[in-house]
């Protein structure tokens, strides 16, 4: 059961027609979620990694968007099928939490209403039974007196309390997989930890795959099997969680790593990565990181500038898009200090 | 509020040049005649007094005159219209149904017009739908009322005599009749009013449908219908709860060019023809009605913004 694919996304394409020009928010993007497991797709603000989810949620609306590629859940192909098809999959098979829990519960409806009506949609259930497996699944999430809790309205909760209606209400039918989109960024340090926490024991509990958004690598390393790193709309690294943080492959992605301080450390100042993220509507024409890349001069012919790298493997599970070869990426590592070389 | 009110309207309307009692004197007046006119009136007193006066007479009524030539105006007394001789309690009376019925009606028009073709064009935003009721509501923003009632008249009555010249009657005696006399009026009055709710429903709708909760209610797999319906409406009505309360108010206290155009015996005629006969005493009055229209109107918009909204509540 454990190795079962549950999604597997293949060559996703999100385009948006814009006045400016098409903007590539997500080029090519490949990767599969197996039952009970945790991938998490890291990546800077418009990296596409928010934009990615919502595709496999059928959740891109509108004229101007434009999805190419494919999208299996449980063997279903979802891109390009009937809108209703997926939407029954929506909070059932597939649920979603987000980032801000106070503007992503309805202001005007009671915690009690918005959980029943998600269990409500997609089972024939009484008023009753609903409320009673509402009250439950809030009492699972961690949340006291409960009964009060469900005649009140998001504003009267804490942050911390609105994330765990927000999970309550995303696994209320028990989906086979879980989408969370930044879910702690919006809260306080503890509170992080226990929503954490809380999505550990749930995952355990119901066998939940989970794709994790985050820009946070602590919650990477926390929660994560896997790991995509995206950047300007494409993969750039893919690795089981062990490898990405030990053996890095591409500059980005050490970048992103010698950015976060070590406590045990005395710095006085932090390593930026220098440069700003590409548009998304003007990519530049060979590697998306080739303009901030520290590197490139390492790779002969220009070849970073004029050609995007493919996604090659690095080990077996293991795969990065950089022109680098495997030996000059161990000696930069050496020699910075990258990852845990021993 | 409304006493403060009730003090400006006087003080303005007393600063009015004219003398009420010469007014009303008629044709063979004599200079005797306009001083009695002016003790009739109460016109002899102070100002204070004379505001006194009138604010008692619209809680316990008031008499005018003195000696022999007194007669009660009995309670709420807005005053005496000595140009119509009759109380102006009464002219309003019968003048503020007419208005209602109007305002009532292109109200209930222009809110489901305005609404519905409102979220209409929001859910096929840019689309062929979308761009022709922007248009429509574009010309129907810009035609004045006089201009659509009068094209009204003269073609369907007129031209085609589909309805009736416009004769108001009451509901109660001949409903038919009250019908066929104000569908016109609605009409030529909601035209302008659903164009104007049709553009802020839209907007708010579009508003609305990008808030992160509606995300939320279609990641739950809800129904596009119920994503619309339940969740968006919902929180988007509240600005238009707010302009339709104003709007209705300030329609309750006369739809002036409407009422003309159609011979509706409404308060805004009421209120033009006080102005063009210096009728003080009824001027005041109407305004009076009209100011604590919107008032009470004010105080209902915020009690609905309690329904609607729960963050509004006292907790």
């Amino acid at each position: 059961m454990s190795n079962e694919v549950i999604l597997e996304v293949t060559g996703l394409r999100v385009d948006f027609a814009t006045e400016d020009g098409v903007v590539h928010a997500v080029d090519d993007v490949t990767y599969s979620v197996s039952r009970g497991k945790t991938l998490a797709i890291v990546g800077e603000s418009g990296s596409g990694k928010s934009v990615s989810s919502l595709a496999v949620m059928g959740l891109i609306q509108g004229l101007n968007a434009e999805i190419s590629g494919s999208v299996k859940f449980a063997g279903q192909e979802l891109i390009g099928v009937n809108p209703e098809v997926v939407r029954k999959l929506r909070g059932s098979r597939i649920a979603m939490i987000f980032q801000d829990p106070l503007s992503a519960l309805h202001p005007f409806y009671t915690i009690g209403m918005q959980l029943v009506e998600a269990v409500q949609v997609h089972n024939a259930v009484s008023d009753e039974e609903a409320y009673e497996r509402s009250k439950a699944m809030l009492e699972r999430v961690g949340i006291a007196s409960v009964e009060q809790r469900m005649t009140e309205f998001p504003h009267q909760l804490s942050g911390g309390m609105r994330q765990r209606v927000m999970i309550a209400m995303a696994l209320i039918n028990e989906p086979e997989l879980l989408i969370a989109d930044e879910p702690t960024t919006a809260l306080d340090v503890t509170v992080q930890a226990q929503i954490l926490d809380l999505l550990r024991d749930l995952q355990k509990e119901f066998g939940t795959a989970i794709v994790l958004i985050t820009h946070d690598l602590g919650v990477v390393a926390d929660l994560a099997d896997d790991v995509m790193v995206m950047y300007g709309g494409s993969a750039v690294e893919q690795a089981p969680v062990r490898e990405l943080f030990y053996e890095p492959a591409m500059p980005y992605t050490w970048g992103l790593l010698a950015s976060i301080p070590q406590v045990q450390e005395k710095r006085t100042h932090l390593d930026p990565i220098p440069g700003l993220p590409p548009s998304l509507i003007h990519l530049p024409k060979g590697c998306v990181f080739a303009p901030r890349c520290v590197f490139k001069d390492h790779v002969a012919d220009n070849l970073c500038a004029t050609t995007r790298p493919a996604l090659t493997d690095v080990s077996s599970h293991h795969a990065a898009r950089c022109h680098l070869s495997g030996e000059q990426r161990q000696a930069i590592r050496v020699e910075r200090n990258i990852g845990k070389v021993n | 509020m409304l006493l403060l009110l009730s003090v400006i309207t006087f003080i303005l309307f007393n600063a009015v040049p004219t003398d009420p009692a010469a007014l009303s004197c008629g044709v063979h007046c004599t200079p005797e005649k306009i001083a009695q006119n002016r003790i009739k009136m109460g016109l002899d007193q102070p100002l204070p007094v004379q505001y006194f006066e009138w604010v008692k007479g619209i809680f316990i009524g008031r008499t005018y005159g003195s000696g022999t030539q007194t007669f009660d105006c009995s309670v709420p007394c807005l005053g005496y219209s000595f140009h119509y001789g009759e109380e102006v309690t009464n002219m309003i009376v019968t003048a503020l149904p007419v208005t209602l019925y109007l305002a009532l009606g292109a109200f209930i028009l222009w809110m489901f017009g305005g609404i519905l073709s409102g979220i209409y064009a929001a859910k096929h935003r840019g689309k062929w739908q979308d761009k022709t009721i922007m248009g429509l509501t574009l010309i129907g923003y810009s035609l004045p009322v006089f201009f659509i009632g009068l094209i009204l008249l003269i073609f369907v009555v007129v031209r085609m005599h589909v309805l009736p010249y416009p004769d108001y009657i009451s509901p109660l005696e001949n409903f038919p009749q009250f019908l066929r006399t104000m569908i016109l009026p609605w009409i030529s009055l909601a035209i302008l009013y659903a164009a104007y709710y049709t553009r802020l429903t839209r907007s708010q709708m579009l508003e609305t449908m990008s808030e992160d909760f509606i995300r939320t209610a279609r990641a739950k797999g809800l129904t596009e219908k119920v994503v619309v319906r339940k969740h968006a409406l919902r929180a988007g009505l509240t600005p238009i709860v707010t302009s339709a309360g104003l709007d209705l108010a300030g329609l309750l206290g006369g739809a002036v060019i409407t009422e003309f155009i159609f011979s509706l015996p409404g308060m805004g005629r009421l209120a033009i023809h006080a102005v063009t006969d210096y009728d003080l005493p009824t001027i005041t009055a109407t305004t009076l009605v009209a100011a604590a229209f919107i008032i009470v109107m004010n105080i209902v918009v915020d009690v609905l913004y309690a329904a609607i909204d729960p963050r509004v509540r006292l907790t």
